[in-house]
C-alpha cells in the first residue's frame, strides 16, 4: 500500500476538561487552551526534492486569575504533574503582578459559551499519496523552467491540520478544527546581468482553508508555465517609470495594502500602546472611530471570519468570543477597530473577535483575522478604460511602513503600463510609495464581485514575545489616482 | 534537577534508545531546542501580560537511501511517552523515504566531535523587577519586554557526535515615551541584557535613556526628503547588517539568483575598504555548531576591507555546487556578525558629522530593488538634526531608499572606533540566542524619499 500524506504520530491521550478538573483549586478562575497542529512542508527545486518536513506542535496554555489579574503559563508536559505545575506558576505570577496590572481582568472577557467548529471539509491528506504529490511538485518546477535563463524554479506546498480546544472554569468549552493549505510556485530568471523573479500571486499569498482539492494540478501546471514566461518577459522589460501616475493594484497586491495600512493601524492593542516597543503605535486615535474619513466613499472594509475558505475564518477567537462579520470602514468612514474583549473594555470602544495566539506557547493578543475590501461595481475593462496614463501592478515582493502606519513603500513583481485606457508594455521593478489616509482617499474605482479574490499570509509578525499568525485578505482590483510610482536602479 | 540538566538527560536517554533502533545505512540527527522562560510585557510601566513558557522541541533528521526527512515535535519531558512518539516518527520516516525521489545533495557529518558548554546566570527576582519598573518607568512612559531564564540547544547523531550549549540569561528591551512641545510622541530605545542581573546597570541605562529623551522634547525639525549627510549609531547599523542575512552573503542565494550583492560577488561593484564583516563565534553569544553538528571556525571573514572573503556556505550548497562548506546553517545567514571598527572616536561623532542627521534606530527594512542592493526603511526613535557639530532638534521620521553600494561603498566616510554589543531580542517560536558587535558609521550622502 502506498504511503499517503497523512501522518498519525503516537501521542499520549490528553483530555482538556479532565485537566481543568485537576487544577480547579489553584486560582479564582482558570482556563486551558490546548493546541495540536501538524504542519507538512513539501518543497521541490529545479526538478529535485528540496525539503520534506513535518512539524508537530502540541501543548497547552493555562490562564489563571488571582486578585483580578490573569497570568499565563505554557507547557508541553500534559501529565497531571505538568499541568498542575504550570497552573501553579500562572497563579503565582498573577498574584505577584496583580498590583502592577494594566487593567483588572474580568472572566466576562472569556464568554461562557460552548461550541464546535470545523473548517470546510475538502479532501483530507489521506486522499493523496506522498510519491504522487512529490512528483507533481517536481513536475511543477519543470513547467516553471520555460527557458535556460530560469536559474531557479521552486514549487512548495504547506499543509496544515489544526485542532484547538478551549475550556474555562466558568463553563466555556470550544472545539475548533481547521485544514489549510499554502502554495508557492516561483521562478527566477537571469541573463546579461539582469535578474528577475516571478511567482504565482507572490511568495506567500496563496493561502486558503481547504484540503487537497485546492491542488488542481491541471490548472496549476498550466499556470506555472505562465509564471516562467513572465519571469522571462521581465528580463527584457523596461523599468517602471518614476513619476506620479494612476495606480491599479491587483487583488494579490491589495492584500498587502489592506494588511499594512488598514489592518495594523486599526488594531486596538496598538492604539492602546501595548505594541509600542516592537511593531509600533498607530496614527489612529480612539476619538477617530465614527469620525475619521479614512478613505474615499468607495471604501468598505469588513472583518469577516465567516467567508468560507478564506485563510483566517473561524467561529470563535482564542478568548471564546463568537466571531461575527463587522464593518470596520463604511463608505470611507472609520467605524470600528480590530480588538478583542480585553481591548474593547480597556478602551470603551467596539471591536471584533480577534484575540488570537500563534500557538499553545503564546498568550493571545489582538490580531487581524480576515480583513477584506468589499467589491464595488466596476468591471476590469471599465477601470483600465478610465486611465489615461497609469501602472497596473501584481504580486507583492517588497513591503515597509513606519511604526505609526503612515509612510509606506511597497514593491511588486510584475507591472503593465496603462496608456489611453489600454494595458500596454510590461514593466519591471514596480514600486510605489505614499501616506495611508491620503492614499485611501485617492481610491477612485473598486472592481466588482467577479474580480473579488481571497489571499492571505501565514507570516504576520507582532507581539512580545513575538508571534506569527495567519491572516486572510480578500479584495477586488482597485484604482488609486496620482500615486508616486518608480522603478529600480542604483 | 534544573530544567537544563533534565533536558540533557532526556536527550541522552532518547538518543541512546532511538539510535539503537537504526539499521545499517540509516543516519539520524537529533536537535533539541528548549527553553524555560518568563516573559513580562509592560505598557505604561504596568504589566500587560505575564507568560511563562516551558518548551522542548526535538527534531529528527533521518537519512537513508539518498533521501531525507525532517520531523519536529514538542517533547512532553517524560521518556516513555517521548520515546513512543520518536519511534512512531522513525517508522514514518522509513515509510516516507520509500516514496520520495532521491536527493543528491545530502551530507553526513563524518567527524564525531563532542562539546558541552553551560553559562550559568542569575535572573532578577520578579518583585525587584516589578518594583524598579513601577518606580522608574511611570514618567517617562516605560513600555517593553523582559525575558529571562534558561535556553538549550543540542545536536547529537547516530555516529556519536554530541554538542550541547545552554545558557541562563535575560534582557529588558524597552522604550521610553514622552510628548514634545508640539504634542508629538517621541521615544528612545534601551536594552539591558546579560547573564547576571544587577539593578545598577539597569538603572544606569534607564537614566541615560531618560537624558536622551529630554533632547527629544525640544521642538522638532521637519525635514524635506532629499540627500543628507548622516551618522548611523550602532543600533541603526545593526539593522543594516541584519539585511546581510537575507541572502546577501549566502552562497546558495547567489547561485539561485537571490543575492542582493551579486554584482559585488562577481566583481562588478565594490564596497568600501573601510568595511569589514566577519562571523565571530568568539563573541560567545551563540553555539558554534549548526543543526548538522558541524562546528564553524571561530572566526570567518565574509568581507575584508570591502572585498569578498567568504560566502556563507552550508554543506548542502557545498555538495550542490562543488565548493567547500564553512559550517553555515541551512539558511546561510550570519549567526554572530562582527563588524570591524574604524577610526571615528565616539567623542568626535558630532563634530565629524558637522551638519546632517544623527540616526539612532531604523525600522522595518526590506529590499526595494535586490539587484542594486537597495533597501527601504524608516528612521525611528532618537533621530536628530545636527548643525555645526551640535544637536539642535529632533526630526520627524523619514523614509529612505538607498543602496548598500553607497552606504557601505562610495559614501562611507568613517567607521566608529568602538563597537556596541547588541543582543538579539527576537522571540518568534522561541527566544533567540546570539547577537552582534557593530560600530556606528558616517555616510557622506544618504537618500531620504518620503
Amino acid at each position: 500500500m502506498s504511503v499517503s500524506l497523512a501522518v498519525t504520530p503516537k501521542f499520549a491521550d490528553f483530555d482538556p476538561r479532565a485537566a481543568l478538573a485537576w487544577i480547579r483549586a489553584e486560582a479564582d478562575w482558570l482556563a486551558i487552551r490546548y493546541v495540536q497542529e501538524n504542519t507538512h512542508r513539501r518543497c521541490a527545486r529545479n526538478g529535485r526534492p528540496e525539503a520534506n518536513a513535518l512539524h508537530l506542535e502540541r501543548g497547552v496554555m493555562i490562564e489563571a486569575m488571582v486578585d483580578g489579574q490573569v497570568a499565563y503559563a505554557a507547557t508541553s508536559d500534559l501529565s497531571r504533574q505538568g499541568i498542575l505545575q504550570a497552573a501553579r506558576n500562572a497563579a503565582t505570577d498573577a498574584r505577584a503582578t496583580a498590583a502592577h496590572r494594566v487593567a483588572e481582568f474580568s472572566p466576562d472577557w472569556r464568554p461562557a459559551v460552548r461550541g464546535i467548529h470545523e473548517s470546510p471539509g475538502g479532501a483530507g491528506l489521506d486522499s493523496t499519496g506522498l510519491a504522487e504529490f512529490s512528483s507533481r511538485l517536481i513536475e511543477a518546477t519543470q513547467r516553471l523552467k520555460v527557458a535556460e535563463e530560469i536559474v531557479t524554479a521552486v514549487a512548495e506546498a504547506v499543509l496544515l491540520e489544526t485542532e484547538t480546544r478551549y475550556v474555562a472554569s466558568h463553563g466555556t468549552d470550544i472545539a475548533q478544527r481547521f485544514l489549510m493549505t499554502w502554495q508557492h510556485f516561483g521562478a527566477i530568471a537571469q541573463a546579461g546581468g539582469e535578474t528577475q523573479s516571478r511567482s504565482m500571486n507572490g511568495p506567500t499569498a496563496r493561502c486558503v482553508q481547504g484540503g487537497m482539492e485546492t491542488f488542481d494540478w491541471d490548472v496549476l501546471l498550466d499556470d506555472c508555465r505562465r509564471v516562467g514566461e513572465q519571469a522571462m518577459e521581465l528580463l527584457r522589460a523596461e523599468n517602471c517609470p518614476d513619476e506620479v501616475l494612476d495606480l491599479m493594484l491587483a487583488p494579490d497586491q491589495m492584500l498587502l495594502q489592506i494588511h499594512e495600512s488598514i489592518g495594523h493601524p486599526l488594531e486596538l492593542d496598538r492604539i492602546l500602546g501595548d505594541e509600542r516597543n516592537y511593531a509600533g503605535w498607530s496614527f489612529v486615535k480612539p476619538e477617530d472611530f465614527g469620525r475619521l474619513q479614512y478613505g474615499s466613499p468607495l471604501m468598505n472594509v469588513i472583518f469577516d471570519p465567516t467567508l468560507t475558505g478564506e485563510f483566517a475564518s473561524y467561529a470563535y477567537d482564542d478568548g471564546a468570543a463568537p466571531a461575527t462579520r463587522e464593518y470596520l470602514i463604511r463608505e470611507g468612514r472609520l467605524l470600528r477597530g480590530l480588538g478583542g474583549r480585553e481591548s474593547q473594555a480597556r478602551l470603551g470602544l467596539p471591536g471584533v473577535a480577534n484575540f488570537r495566539s500563534a500557538s499553545w506557547n503564546r498568550a493571545p493578543i489582538d490580531r487581524m483575522g480576515n480583513v477584506n475590501l468589499e467589491p464595488g461595481t466596476a468591471t476590469l475593462d471599465e477601470i483600465i478604460g478610465s486611465v489615461r496614463r497609469g501602472v497596473y501592478m501584481e504580486a507583492n515582493r517588497s513591503w515597509s511602513i513606519d511604526d505609526y502606519r503612515n509612510k509606506f513603500q511597497f514593491g511588486c513583481e510584475y507591472a503593465r503600463l496603462i496608456e489611453d485606457g489600454r494595458l500596454t508594455r510590461v514593466l519591471k521593478n514596480p514600486n510605489y510609495r505614499g501616506v495611508t489616509v491620503p492614499f485611501w482617499r485617492s481610491l477612485a474605482a473598486v472592481g466588482n464581485a467577479e474580480s473579488f479574490k481571497a489571499y492571505g499570509t501565514p507570516y504576520c509578525g507582532k507581539g512580545e514575545p513575538n508571534q506569527v499568525i495567519r491572516v486572510g485578505h480578500a479584495s477586488p482590483p482597485c484604482l488609486f489616482r496620482s500615486v508616486q510610482v518608480f522603478g529600480g536602479g542604483a | 534537577m534544573s530544567f537544563v540538566q533534565a533536558r540533557r538527560q532526556l536527550l541522552d536517554a532518547l538518543g541512546d534508545a532511538v539510535f539503537g533502533q537504526l539499521a545499517s545505512g540509516e543516519d539520524l540527527i537529533l536537535n533539541l531546542a528548549a527553553e524555560d522562560q518568563h516573559y513580562l510585557r509592560f505598557n505604561g510601566a504596568r504589566v500587560r501580560q505575564s507568560t511563562r513558557v516551558r518548551q522542548q522541541r526535538l527534531s529528527l533528521r533521518y537519512q537513508a537511501h539518498g533521501r531525507r526527512v525532517d520531523f519536529t515535535f514538542d517533547l512532553c519531558g517524560r521518556i516513555g511517552s517521548d520515546l513512543a512518539t520518536s519511534l512512531s516518527l522513525l517508522q514514518r520516516a522509513r515509510e516516507e523515504v520509500t516514496a520520495l525521489p532521491e536527493d543528491p545533495y545530502l551530507s553526513v557529518v563524518e567527524t564525531v566531535e563532542r562539546s558541552d558548554t553551560h553559562h550559568e546566570g542569575r535572573m532578577p527576582a520578579m518583585d525587584e523587577l516589578l518594583t524598579l519598573v513601577a518606580r522608574e518607568g511611570r514618567a517617562p512612559d516605560f513600555t517593553g519586554l523582559y525575558a529571562g531564564g534558561s535556553q538549550l540547544r543540542a545536536t547529537c547523531n547516530s555516529r556519536g557526535l554530541r554538542h550541547v550549549f545552554s545558557t541562563e540569561s535575560f534582557f529588558v528591551d524597552y522604550s521610553l515615551y514622552t510628548v514634545n512641545a508640539a504634542g508629538e510622541n517621541k521615544a528612545v530605545k534601551g536594552l539591558y541584557a546579560g547573564r547576571r542581573w544587577e539593578a545598577e546597570p539597569f538603572l544606569g541605562g534607564l537614566g541615560r535613556s531618560r537624558q536622551r529623551l529630554g533632547l527629544l522634547e525640544w521642538e522638532g525639525r521637519p525635514l524635506e526628503p532629499g540627500h543628507y549627510r548622516v551618522y548611523f549609531a550602532p543600533t541603526a547599523v545593526d539593522a543594516i547588517i541584519g539585511m546581510f542575512s537575507w541572502g546577501a552573503v549566502s552562497y546558495s542565494a547567489w547561485k539561485k539568483g537571490d543575492s542582493a550583492l551579486k554584482k559585488w560577488i562577481e566583481g562588478d561593484l565594490q564596497l568600501s575598504p573601510l568595511f569589514s564583516l566577519s562571523e565571530n563565534f568568539g563573541l560567545g553569544l551563540t553555539p558554534c555548531f549548526n543543526s548538522l553538528g558541524e562546528v564553524a571556525p571561530e572566526r570567518l571573514y565574509v568581507i575584508e576591507r570591502g572585498r569578498l572573503a567568504n560566502l556563507m556556505t552550508s554543506s548542502r550548497s557545498a555538495r550542490e555546487y562543488g565548493v567547500p562548506g564553512n559550517a553555515a546553517e541551512s539558511a546561510e545567514g550570519l549567526r554572530s556578525p562582527d563588524m570591524a571598527t574604524g577610526l571615528l572616536a565616539e567623542a568626535d561623532v558630532l563634530s565629524m558629522l558637522g551638519t546632517g542627521l544623527y540616526i539612532g534606530n531604523l525600522h522595518y527594512l526590506n529590499w526595494s530593488d535586490i539587484q542594486h542592493a537597495r533597501i527601504t526603511g524608516m528612521t525611528r526613535y532618537a533621530c536628530f538634526w545636527v548643525e555645526n557639530g551640535r544637536i539642535v532638534a529632533p526630526i520627524r521620521d523619514l523614509r529612505f531608499d538607498e543602496s548598500l553600494y553607497r552606504v557601505l561603498g562610495t559614501e562611507l566616510e568613517a567607521v566608529g572606533a568602538t563597537a556596541e554589543w547588541i543582543m538579539r531580542t527576537d522571540t518568534y517560536n522561541q527566544r533567540s540566542l546570539g547577537g552582534s558587535r557593530v560600530p556606528g558609521i558616517l555616510v557622506r550622502d544618504f537618500r531620504f524619499t518620503l
